[in-house]
C-alpha cells in the first residue's frame, strides 16, 4: 500500500525508530537469549567528533608554503628527553601502540617490528610480556609495564629502550583486559605464568601502587632498576585528560600517552568501548594545556593515539600540540586485517570485512589475532612488515605535504592557528574558531 | 664486607654499585646502613650477593631482585621484593602492603606482619609470613606458596589462580573462588621445606590448605557479577 489515490486510503508507510533500531533490537534479542554482555575488539564504533571535523587552512597572502617536493620538511622527533639519558629518536612521529602477544600472533608482531624499523620508528609490547620476535625485529622497542606485570622481569625491562607505565587505555579506562582461553596457547600460558586454555583478565588497577603519589616512587624503582637510561612513559585512556597529564608529569613521567576512545582494545565489554571515555580530539587540546600550565610543553612530549588513520589525521594532531601519535588498528589494517580478500570466511564468522571484531575468538581469518598455527601461517612477517612500512611512509608524506602547504620546515611546527573546525562541537573541543569565523565556541570574548 | 652509608652517597650510588656487581663480583657481603626509610633500596639486583639493611626501608626494597639475599633488619614499606625473580629476602619486621607482590620465584619471609595484599598476583614466589597477613592477600594470584603462620584477614585468595596458600591461624573470610581443600602428603612435604627455609618452627599439621576452586577460570553467566 502506498499514499497513491488509486490504491485506496493513505496508509503509514513502516517507519523503523532512531533509537530502538535494527542493531540495538538486535543486541536486545541477543542479550535475552544469552544474559551475558557482548565482548569484542577494537574500538569504539560510535561516530564521534573527530580530526575529520578539522580541516587546515593552508598558506595564502598571510603565509608562505615551502614547495611539495624539494623544501625540507622534516620529521623527526626525540621522545623522553626530560629525564632520561637515552631519549628515544624517531625519524617519524608516528609510534606503533602497545598490542600484546597472546591478543596478536607472533608473525604479527615480527611483521610490526620489521615494518616499523623499517620505517624508523617503534613498536610497543603490550600486555603478556616481550617476545623475542618482537625485540630482534623492533629496533626500538618500548616495554609496556601492566597491572598483570604478565611477563614482567628485570632482563626485559632492561632490553627496553622505553618502559611504558600503562594506567588505562582509551577504549576501556578504568578496565582491564581479557584474553579468552581460545588464544591461551602453551606458549602465551607460559609467558603469563597461567593455566592452558583459561579465559585470563588482566587486571585493571596496578597491583603495588595507588595513586600519583605511589606512581612517583614506582617510576623512581624502574629508574633506579634500569639506571636512568631509558624513558618512562605513561599512558592513560583519554578520560580527564588536563588533570591525567598534570599528574603524570608530577609522577615524573618523560612521555605521556593520551589515548582516545577510537582506539582499539583486543577484547572487553562493547557496553565499555561505546560509552566509557572521551575521543580523541576532545583530549588532545587539554593535555596541551596542562603542559602548557605547567610550562612542560615539548620538555615532557605528548604522544596521542585513537581513530589515527591518514597523514591528515596525523598533521592535526601535531597542530594540536602533540609530539607524535601512536597507531593500533590502522597498523593492523596495513597487515591485513579485515581485508576483503577474506570474505567469504568473515561471512562463515557471521560477520564481513570491516566489521570484524571478534578477535578475541581467535578465529581471525587474516591470521593476525589468533594463535592458531594455520591461521598465524597465514600472514608472513616480511611481506606485512613491507606493506607497514609503505603506509607508514604514506602517512608521514601525506603529513609532509600539509605541512609544507602551511609553510612548515618540520612537521611539530604545525599549531593550531593553521586549523578551522566544521563543527561547533569540534570548535569547542578543540578549541579553534569556528570555519570562516573568529568564533572559539565556548571561549569568552570572541565574536559572535 | 662492603659498607654503604645511603644518607652520605645517595640511593644512585647504591644501585649503581649494586648493580655493578653483577659484572664485577668483587664484593659479595654488602651492609647498607642509614635507610632511613629510603625508598628503592637494593633493587634490580642480579648477583649472589649477601646484603643486610640496617633499619626500615620505605618502598619497593628488593624490587625484581635476582640471586642476591637481602635482609632487611628493621620493617619494610610497600612492595617489599615486588616482582622477585630468585633469591631470598628477609624482613625483621612488618612489612607493608604488597608484600611479594607479581614475584615470580624465590623466598620472601616477614618475621612480623604483612600488611593488605601480600603476595598480591604472584607468580611463583615462595612467602613464608610468621605473623598474620591483611586483607585481599594473594589476590589472583597464580602460582607459588604463600605461608600464613597467624592468622588472615579478610577475601584472601580472592580470584586465585594456581598459587597454593597455607594457613596455621583463623580466616577472616575467603575470597571469590577460594576453597579449603585437602592437606595431603605431598602438600606436608611442600610446607615442611617452606617453613625449614622460612626460618620458622611451626609444624605443617598445624595448617589447612587453601586453593582455587577453579570455577572462574571460564566467563559464564554466573561469574559475572
Amino acid at each position: 500500500m502506498t499514499d497513491d489515490p488509486k490504491d485506496g486510503i493513505p496508509q503509514t508507510v513502516p517507519i523503523q525508530s532512531a533509537i530502538f533500531s535494527n542493531a540495538a533490537n538486535a543486541e536486545i534479542r541477543r542479550a535475552a537469549a544469552t544474559g551475558i554482555y557482548d565482548i569484542r575488539g577494537g574500538g569504539a564504533k560510535r561516530k564521534v567528533p573527530h580530526l575529520d571535523d578539522l580541516l587546515f587552512l593552508g598558506a595564502s597572502m598571510s603565509r608562505y608554503p615551502l614547495e611539495g617536493y624539494r623544501e625540507k620538511c622534516d620529521t623527526k622527533v626525540t621522545l623522553g628527553t626530560r629525564f632520561a639519558e637515552n631519549p628515544i629518536e624517531l625519524d617519524i612521529p608516528i609510534t606503533i601502540a602497545g598490542m600484546s602477544f597472546g591478543a596478536l600472533s607472533g608473525p604479527a608482531k615480527e611483521a610490526l617490528g620489521r615494518g616499523a624499523t623499517l620505517a624508523g620508528t617503534s613498536t610497543t609490547t603490550g600486555d603478556g610480556g616481550m617476545t623475542e620476535e618482537e625485540r630482534v625485529h623492533s629496533h626500538k622497542l618500548v616495554y609496556q609495564y601492566l597491572p598483570s606485570r604478565y611477563g614482567m622481569n628485570p632482563d626485559d625491562l632492561r632490553r627496553a629502550d622505553a618502559i611504558e607505565i600503562v594506567v588505562g587505555q582509551g577504549a576501556k579506562p578504568g578496565g582491564g583486559g581479557m584474553l579468552l582461553g581460545q588464544k591461551i596457547s602453551d606458549r602465551v600460558a607460559e609467558m603469563r605464568r597461567l593455566p592452558q586454555g583459561i579465559d585470563q583478565r588482566s587486571s585493571c588497577r596496578h597491583p603495588d601502587w595507588t595513586g600519583p603519589d605511589d606512581l612517583e616512587i614506582k617510576i623512581l624503582e624502574l629508574r633506579e632498576i634500569t639506571g636512568w637510561r631509558v624513558p618512562i612513559y605513561i599512558k592513560v585512556g583519554g578520560a580527564r585528560p588536563y588533570f591525567d597529564t598534570t599528574l603524570a608529569v608530577k609522577a615524573g613521567a618523560d612521555v605521556v600517552v593520551m589515548d582516545g576512545m577510537e582506539g582499539g582494545t583486543a577484547a572487553t565489554q562493547n557496553v565499555f568501548i561505546e560509552h566509557v571515555g572521551l575521543p580523541l580530539l576532545a583530549c588532545i587540546p587539554e593535555a596541551v594545556r596542562a603542559l602548557q600550565d605547567m610550562g612542560m610543553h615539548r620538555e615532557v612530549q605528548l604522544v596521542v593515539s585513537g581513530g589515527i588513520r591518514s597523514g591528515a589525521d596525523v598533521a592535526k594532531a601535531l597542530a594540536l600540540g602533540a609530539d607524535a601519535v601512536s597507531i593500533g588498528t590502522a597498523a593492523l589494517i596495513a597487515l591485513g586485517d579485515n581485508d576483503p580478500r577474506w570474505e567469504t570466511e568473515y561471512n562463515k564468522l557471521g560477520t564481513t570485512a570491516g566489521a570484524y571484531d571478534d578477535w578475541h575468538e581467535g578465529r581471525d581469518p587474516a591470521g593476525i589475532t589468533t594463535q592458531d598455527p594455520d591461521l598465524m601461517a597465514r600472514l608472513d612477517p616480511v611481506e606485512g612488515g613491507r606493506r607497514l612500512n609503505n603506509y607508514l611512509n604514506v602517512l608521514t608524506l601525506e603529513a609532509q605535504t600539509i605541512a609544507r602547504a602551511c609553510g612548515k620546515n618540520h612537521v611539530l611546527n604545525l599549531e593550531p592557528e593553521d586549523l578551522c573546525a566544521l563543527t561547533m562541537e569540534a570548535a569547542a573541543m578543540a578549541k579553534i574558531p569556528l570555519a570562516g569565523t573568529d568564533w572559539y565556541p565556548g571561549k569568552p570574548d570572541t565574536s559572535y | 664486607m662492603k659498607v654503604f652509608d645511603l644518607e652520605t652517597e645517595g640511593l644512585r650510588a647504591l644501585n649503581a654499585a649494586l648493580n655493578e656487581q653483577s659484572v664485577a663480583r668483587d664484593h659479595a657481603v654488602w651492609e647498607i646502613v642509614s635507610p632511613k626509610g629510603g625508598h628503592a633500596i637494593a633493587v634490580g639486583l642480579d648477583a649472589p650477593l649477601d646484603v643486610t639493611v640496617r633499619g626500615s626501608t620505605g618502598y619497593y626494597c628488593a624490587g625484581m631482585n635476582k640471586q642476591a639475599t637481602v635482609h632487611i633488619a628493621g620493617s619494610a614499606g610497600p612492595g617489599v621484593a615486588e616482582n622477585m625473580m630468585s633469591g631470598k629476602v628477609i624482613v625483621d619486621g612488618d612489612a607493608s602492603q604488597y608484600a611479594g607482590a607479581t614475584g615470580n620465584g624465590g623466598l620472601l619471609v616477614v618475621k612480623g606482619n604483612a600488611s593488605s595484599r601480600c603476595g598480591i598476583s604472584m607468580k611463583g614466589i615462595d612467602i613464608v609470613v610468621h605473623g598474620n597477613v591483611g586483607h585481599m592477600s594473594a589476590f589472583m594470584a597464580q602460582a607459588g606458596n604463600l605461608v600464613v603462620c597467624g592468622d588472615a584477614g579478610a577475601a584472601l585468595g580472592d580470584s586465585l589462580y594456581e598459587a597454593r596458600i597455607f594457613v596455621r591461624g583463623t580466616v577472616e573470610s575467603l575470597g571469590a573462588d577460594c576453597v579449603e581443600k585437602e592437606m595431603r602428603p605431598e602438600h606436608l612435604k611442600i610446607l615442611e621445606d617452606l617453613l625449614q627455609r622460612g626460618e620458622c618452627d611451626a609444624k605443617p599439621e598445624e595448617f589447612k590448605r587453601y586453593g582455587s576452586a577453579r570455577q572462574f577460570y571460564h566467563f559464564n553467566i554466573d561469574n559475572a557479577y
